[in-house]
């Protein structure tokens, strides 16, 4: 019980949270990037306005390349909550024929960077809902609940507004933004335990299951579909893997793995000597990159 | 296991207190690995190359990292076996004061850091001051370098004496005072064998075991009304966050400014329907009668809670802006926004002595006693005795910086409810008045707002302003006050009669309801029937009965102000 009382108190705060956006600001809307952590906030919104429905939309930020199981789950769980799932692609940037291959982090600026700072403009949203957690990263560690983007996106981090007691202030000018963390106090093992405690449903790849990957400079990437152009060597195999963060198949590396309970997931994470981020591949280019690319604009 | 502890750590520039952290951190081996090469990478670009930098697990931003110093809070997360924590790591220079406060006010205990080989100083005392005025009840005074001292009793027993001055001066309470060394471990997640003399607990054990939720009791239920839930025409629910106390159903409560009382019909806790509900608990209630609840309502029962028009407050100024005296700044407190003045600086305080200082104005992380009066009255208490309901923000109306932060210390002009509020009255007949309530579309907060501007008792034979910004009723008419059951009936602007809703009887004149809206009656056996359907509609939902009956926009209107 004491337990879950650590759980209770971080939910009672991510749905005060949720609650304020939706009675303060003029049109939020919720990011939903289909991994477990929107899978955690989705079903806070869910708990934080029952009986009604969220008052606002969801948007997936789609950057083609996707895991094919990510874009099923996302289909389901719309359909399962009745709930608004609008999905955004860069178009110019597949007519350009970006891809994480060729494009290295110009591809991550283009997919993802660009086409959510299009999609907030497209439909006029000053207020999105994002996932992240301050225990993910180091400039996390130091961003706001409420974390204010001028008219270009841009996160100022020496001048972050005050955030007192619960008292947040949603007041912008016009053409700015906010971005909203409802679970910045949650930690991997605390995602993991209320997934478990509320029986969340979650993506089927976070299970571990005989899967097709390569081993590329130490990650396993998995060959989702024909797309993977194979180097010179490269043979798939079929392996036991799990992934622990979800995002582009070719730039997401799994983890070998037998856990196929959320209990082994647990068992797993608690004694894990890799913190969840290595297993993306952005976030090793160099010092300090995930702070500039949120001053450029990135979630 | 205990409850999720948060807690700050703050002390002047080289106290060392991301050095302790990190040394928590490290030690306890809750670092992960890959983490931990990072911290490696990242001492060898450092300034202190090659010895490990603790420090730069907790100092994040580039700009941190280049000047050396921690310029915001760092979040960092821990769980050890017994306990889990959350500490907020808080900058110690004087100009980022207001980072400090953020900590503060997040945090349910401090550690605060002494330099062993400075003893208290200036910054030690403003650290607790910031702490105590942002509502922290538990402090730990770590005094750190105990090493560059060599683990001296005495000179921990001098810091001691210093340290319970500066506790009196500032009536802090819940304190313990442990000597450690945070670049060498002594005392800091395991008892040091160098300091013998110390019969008390390491850092991290005291940590482990101090309890913090029993300071925080309050009187009463309350909870302030984040938003109204209407997903269909038979559900309203009031969400919020129970402050206080606990609530169950069939309870009578009170909705504040209001007054008015109603039962509590049901109450979901998230989405399950519970008997009951306690403090710290996310909820839908819903009343048994219709009352007037909007946001920034408060609902509560037994918590004493009135509202007011003026209070004083301590305030932390944030903004680089400086405070200025008549300018309308929007107020924030609990979930209302609402425009009020800064009238008046009783005193300054000096953030470092704490002496009192004759002041006009105040800038960036400055303290004053200041006098603050509401666009009306609304719904507060002092910090002390309902935390929430005495926390405040101003939020500067153009830039929409937060201005500053403050606590209640006062209150002022209570607003006394049944003689302020505008009523129809003759002997033992009491009709609200509510028809001359404005609704105005407020464009600071985006909502629809009702006010009411007149605020006296109306007899037979008074005349009564039939137009206002928002109404305008012809000369001719009758009131049917469904909730009070009075009927009230108006001829050249004159109340001619004050009756029980029974004695009506139709005038062929228009009718309207007790809210100014009008009603589709033409008769007395309409009347039988309106009256008849509400008594069935208090039960089962009122919107079909409104749909029905009434017609908002005869007589109103809503004004954008």
């Amino acid at each position: 019980m004491e337990n879950n009382s650590h759980l209770d108190e971080l939910e009672a705060e991510a749905i005060y949270i949720i609650r304020e956006v939706a009675a303060e600001c003029e049109k939020p809307v919720m990011l939903y990037s289909i991994g477990k952590d929107s899978s955690v906030m989705l079903h806070l919104a869910i708990k934080a306005f029952y009986p009604e429905k969220p008052p606002f939309p969801f948007l997936h930020v789609n950057t083609t390349w996707k895991f094919r199981e990510m874009i099923e789950f996302r289909d389901k769980v719309a359909a399962k909550y009745g709930i608004e799932m609008l999905e955004y692609i860069n178009q110019d940037g597949v007519k350009q024929g970006i891809n994480p291959f060729n494009h290295g982090a110009a591809y991550t600026d283009i997919m993802k960077t660009q086409a959510l700072k299009q999609a907030l403009n497209k439909y006029g949203f000053t207020a999105a809902f994002g996932g992240g957690r301050r225990d993910e990263e180091k400039s996390r560690a130091k961003e706001r609940i409420f974390s204010f983007r001028n008219s270009a996106h841009a996160w100022d981090p020496k001048n972050q507004r005050p955030e007192m007691w619960k008292l947040y202030n949603t007041k912008i000018n016009k053409g700015e933004s906010i971005r909203v963390f409802p679970i910045s106090n949650w930690t991997e093992k605390d995602i993991w335990q209320y997934i478990k405690r509320e029986n969340i449903d979650i993506v089927p790849l976070y299970f571990a299951a005989e899967r097709p990957v390569v081993n590329r400079d130490g990650n396993l990437i998995m060959v989702d579909d024909e797309r993977l152009p194979l180097r010179e060597g490269e043979k798939p195999e079929i392996k036991s893997v799990r992934f622990r963060t979800l995002g582009c198949y070719p730039l997401t590396g799994g983890v070998e793995s037998t856990a196929k309970t959320l209990d082994e997931i647990i068992e797993e994470t608690l004694s894990a000597v890799s913190s969840e981020r290595t297993s993306r591949v952005i976030d090793n280019e160099a010092a300090g990159s995930m702070e500039r690319r949120k001053r450029e604009g990135y979630f | 296991m205990k409850g999720l502890l948060k807690f700050i750590t703050c002390g002047s520039v080289d106290d060392g207190k991301s050095t302790l952290i990190g040394h928590i951190l490290y030690d306890a081996k809750l670092l992960y690995a890959d983490q931990e090469k990072a911290l490696e990478l990242d001492s060898k670009v450092g300034s202190r190359s090659g010895k490990i930098d603790y420090s730069l697990l907790l100092d994040g931003l580039m700009a941190e990292r280049e000047q050396g110093i921690t310029i915001d809070v760092a979040y960092r997360y821990f769980t050890t076996d017994n306990r889990s924590f959350i500490v907020a790591d808080t900058p110690g220079h004087e100009e980022y004061t207001r980072n400090m406060a953020v900590g503060a006010s997040f945090a349910d205990l401090a550690v605060i850091l002494v330099d062993a080989s400075q003893g208290v100083l200036v910054q030690t005392r403003r650290h607790a001051r910031i702490c105590k005025l942002m509502g922290i009840r538990h402090f730990v005074f770590a005094v750190n370098k105990m090493d560059l001292v060599g683990y001296s009793e005495d000179v921990f027993n001098q810091i001691k004496v210093q340290i319970a001055e500066l506790a009196q001066t500032h009536s802090l309470s819940n304190i313990q005072v442990i000597p450690l060394s945070a670049t060498e471990g002594d005392n800091v997640t395991i008892k040091s064998k160098n300091i013998p003399w110390y019969q008390g607990p390491a850092l991290l054990e005291y940590l482990e075991n101090v309890d913090t939720s029993s300071s925080a009791q309050e009187k009463g239920f309350y909870m302030p009304v984040q938003r109204v839930s209407r997903p269909d025409r038979t559900f309203r629910g009031f969400q919020g966050q129970i402050e206080s106390g606990t609530v169950h159903v069939g309870d009578v409560i009170k909705s504040l400014p209001s007054y008015e009382k109603a039962s509590v019909k049901s109450i979901l806790y998230t989405n399950k329907n519970v008997d009951e509900a306690h403090a710290g608990e996310p909820v839908t209630i819903s009343l048994d009668r219709e009352v007037d609840v909007s946001r920034g309502c408060v609902l509560a029962r037994d918590a004493s809670i009135g509202s007011y028009k003026k209070i004083n407050a301590s305030l932390l100024w944030m903004d680089d802006e400086p405070l200025s005296l008549g300018k309308d700044y929007l107020v924030k407190i609990g979930t209302k926004i609402i425009p009020g003045a800064l009238t008046k600086i009783d005193y300054a305080i000096d953030v470092n002595s704490g002496a009192h200082l004759d002041a006009e104005s105040i800038s960036k992380n400055e303290i004053a006693v200041c006098e603050l009066v509401f666009a009306e009255a609304i719904v507060v208490d002092l910090f002390e005795k309902h935390k929430t309901l005495g926390e405040l923000i101003l939020i500067d109306r153009v830039t929409h910086a937060t201005a500053a932060c403050g606590v209640v210390e006062a209150l002022y002009e209570k607003q006394v409810q049944s003689q302020e509020k505008a009523a129809f009255v003759q002997g033992d007949h009491y009709g609200r008045g509510e028809i001359f309530e404005e609704f105005f579309y407020d464009t600071a907060t985006f909502s629809v707002v009702k006010q009411q501007p007149v605020k006296q008792h109306y007899t037979i034979g008074d005349e009564i302003p039939t137009s206002g910004e928002s109404y305008h009723y012809p000369d001719d008419f009758d009131i049917i006050i469904l909730r009070d059951s009075i009927a009230v009936k108006v001829r050249g602007k004159r109340i001619a009669e004050i009756t029980t809703t029974k004695d009506f009887r139709y005038g062929n004149v228009p009718v309207i309801n007790g809210r100014g809206f009008e009603i589709k009656v033409h008769s007395d056996e309409d009347v039988k029937r309106l009256l008849r359907e509400y008594t069935d509609a208090v039960d089962s939902g009122c919107e079909e009965f409104f749909r029905k009956w009434t017609v908002f926009d005869t007589y109103r209107k809503v004004v954008i102000h």
